[in-house]
């Protein structure tokens, strides 16, 4: 922990990412790689497969660790918090959440008992045996199912949902723990077109309240949600900008976007 | 364990978190009437071996009752193998360890009560004074007093389970690493155990005992409280199980069982509630065993080998494992066809066994339980079991 002046916060940024290396026996899947995000920013990751993406979540979430390098993860509170120290349920205490490409839900649990466990409450094997259900929590659980649009369903076995509904309550669980930094990998991955525009929306919704990394292949969905686009490539951030700048870009074409990139910029 | 089946049950009117509470049961009429009555027909048992006729249908001979009580103690074994397996989604194989661990401490007891009345006439064990022995080992002073026994009868087994457990889970060892590696401890345990310089009795064990707390074992009377005792320890583990259910800790080890990477990306440390629950179905397991020894009157390395440790794997599953009386049926069923098959066609229980487990793992996911839920829901009624065994 690397405590700067504890009262004001003398960055705008929430996440500050530099010279983060690591390989897995000898293949770099990380290099160099330097990444900030703002505080209520959405960012869009993109990249062809091998580019780290996955990597670098992993990084972000204290999963793997850096073989060097920083991640600093800049609190409201002016403290900041070197995530490369942190254990996953650290990292996740302090808010950041993060949402996997399958997904991953208790699926004998009903809907809201799903967003029970996910609250932002104490989280210890004792506290958990003594938690009692409070008027909050109850309020907080039903704007949430509000928000994924699944109030209807709040007592039905996670399991039973579609896979749609599935990626919803995921993002749901992750709203409840009120996170500052939300990490999504593949959102509208096996949704259909209408299912993948109301998480765009909903992901739009959630813009400024929260702060989100969005990782994505669908460039219909991109478009639809792209605000600022990050390139990575062989583990390095090979572009970043607006959307229209990034995808008309030579190297972007040539490394990721291919065939199907002059295909979209031509129609 | 990625496969895990989903019954379908209805949730009418949802149960609110509402803390530990021991007396959830009131929730539920249906589910205190089951348990109340599982109770007393239990209790029949050690009643109509005192009172009852001494021959007809209804004679019930102290054998039965010594039988009975060793498939409960099985039972409350089953259920320990439960919580971890079905409830939590760790397939452990050495929960026969830690019914023989709590077996031994006990054990250790009985032997020092025998006294002088071994066929050495020695203060010392029978084997010790057969192996040479002066002096007892210091580690055996303290089991003279049953007390010091019966809490290590829990704090053993428990302890190993920590120690184990806390090494396991901290290297993130998960799935069939961790079964595999639990199935390794109990053979070590087992060889270890096996050795007569190990000051346990090597091979042959513990037997002949005599008394416990002044009463005679081979009385009929202490069979009885003998018997009592194991149906209040499995009323016990009951308890204990779905009062945990009941919690948020208990709907956290579910999740773990569901999806442990989302626990962990919630916030939860799923390594300290692993290691809480495996400790605590150590213990249980440890509880079963010293009442096991007492009724069965024998313990030995062979109760730790890793092959008991899948028989109640075995049971856990053809009775329904994640359900809460599952196990109870499943420990009791295949003992019951087991003490049947062995007598009416001995050269093949194995394969009866190995038959009966892979029809369940093929056809009936959920053990006898779901077989009652499939069959049930094919006849929609009004009253409904599900719930209780939900």
């Amino acid at each position: 922990m690397i405590h700067h002046d504890p009262l004001y916060k003398d960055t705008p940024l929430i996440l500050s990412v530099s010279g983060v290396d690591k390989s897995f026996d000898g293949f770099k899947a990380i290099n160099d790689l330097n990444f900030y995000l703002e505080e209520g920013e959405l960012r869009t990751v993109i990249g062809p497969n091998g580019a780290g993406k996955s990597t670098f979540m992993d990084i972000l979430t204290g999963r793997t660790k850096p073989d060097c390098g920083s991640v600093v993860f800049h609190d409201s509170d002016g403290h900041d918090y070197n995530l490369a120290k942190l254990r996953e349920f650290e990292i996740n205490r302090l808010g950041i959440g993060r949402k996997f490409q399958t997904p991953s839900i208790y699926k004998s649990h009903t809907v809201y008992d799903n967003l029970v466990l996910s609250l932002d409450r104490p989280r210890g094997a004792f506290q958990s045996l003594i938690y009692r259900e409070s008027p909050d929590d109850r309020e907080i659980i039903h704007d949430v199912l509000k928000t994924i649009r699944l109030s209807d369903r709040k007592q039905d076995l996670a399991g039973s949902l579609s896979h749609g509904q599935k990626q919803w309550l995921e993002i749901g669980m992750l709203l409840a723990q009120n996170p500052r930094i939300l990490l999504i990998d593949e959102p509208a991955a096996g949704m259909s077109d209408e299912e993948s525009e109301r998480t765009g929306e909903l992901l739009l919704s959630l813009e400024k309240k929260h702060s989100l990394i969005v990782i994505e292949h669908d460039m219909e969905f991109i478009r639809q949600i792209a605000r600022k686009v990050t390139v990575l490539h062989q583990g390095h951030v090979l572009k970043d900008g607006a959307f229209d700048k990034v995808k008309s870009d030579p190297e972007v074409i040539e490394v990721y976007l291919g065939r199907q990139g002059e295909k979209s910029a031509t129609t | 364990m990625e496969a895990w089946r989903i019954v379908s049950y209805s949730f009418k009117k949802p149960r609110r978190l509402t803390g530990i509470n021991w007396m959830y049961l009131s929730d539920n009429k249906k589910e205190i009437g089951l348990f109340l009555m599982i109770g007393v027909l239990l209790m029949l048992i050690p009643g109509m071996n005192a009172w009852g006729p001494d021959s007809g249908v209804f004679a019930v001979s102290s054998f039965q009752v010594s039988l009975w009580g060793k498939y409960l103690t099985y039972a409350v074994l089953a259920m320990s193998l439960n919580l971890l397996w079905g409830y939590t989604g760790l397939l452990c194989l050495c929960q026969s360890l830690f019914f023989a661990l709590g077996g031994y401490m006990m054990g250790m007891h009985l032997m020092l009560m025998i006294g002088e009345r071994g066929a050495y006439q020695n203060v010392l064990p029978d084997f010790m004074v057969f192996l040479g022995y002066t002096e007892l080992p210091t580690h055996w002073v303290p089991f003279y007093s049953f007390w010091f026994s019966s809490v290590a009868v829990l704090c053993v087994p428990g302890l190993v389970a920590l120690v184990f457990g806390f090494l396991a889970f901290r290297s993130r060892i998960k799935g069939v690493y961790f079964s595999i590696l639990t199935q390794a401890l109990t053979y070590a345990a087992c060889l270890l155990f096996f050795r007569n310089d190990f000051t346990f009795g090597g091979n042959n064990g513990f037997t002949d005992f005599k008394d416990v707390l002044g009463l005679d074992l081979n009385l009929a009377s202490t069979q009885r409280i003998l018997f009592i005792l194991s149906v209040l320890l499995l009323l016990l583990a009951y308890v204990i199980t779905s009062g945990l259910l009941a919690t948020k800790f208990g709907k956290i080890q579910q999740a773990i069982r569901d999806s442990e990477n989302r626990v962990s990306f919630s916030g939860y440390s799923t390594t300290s509630f692993k290691l809480i629950i495996f400790t605590l179905s150590a213990m249980i397991a440890g509880a079963a065993g010293a009442l096991y020894v007492p009724q069965v009157g024998i313990i030995n390395p062979s109760e730790m080998t890793p092959a008991k440790s899948l028989d109640v794997v075995v049971w856990v599953a053809v009775g329904g494992r994640g359900t809460k009386w599952g196990p109870v049926i499943g420990a009791i069923v295949v003992n019951l066809l087991k003490s049947f098959a062995t007598r009416a066609y001995p050269d093949s229980w194995f394969i009866i066994l190995g038959m009966l487990f892979v029809i369940v793992v093929l056809f009936l996911p959920d053990g006898i339980v779901g077989l009652y839920h499939k069959i049930r829901s094919k006849f929609p009624q009004k009253a409904s079991l599900k719930a209780i065994t939900a």
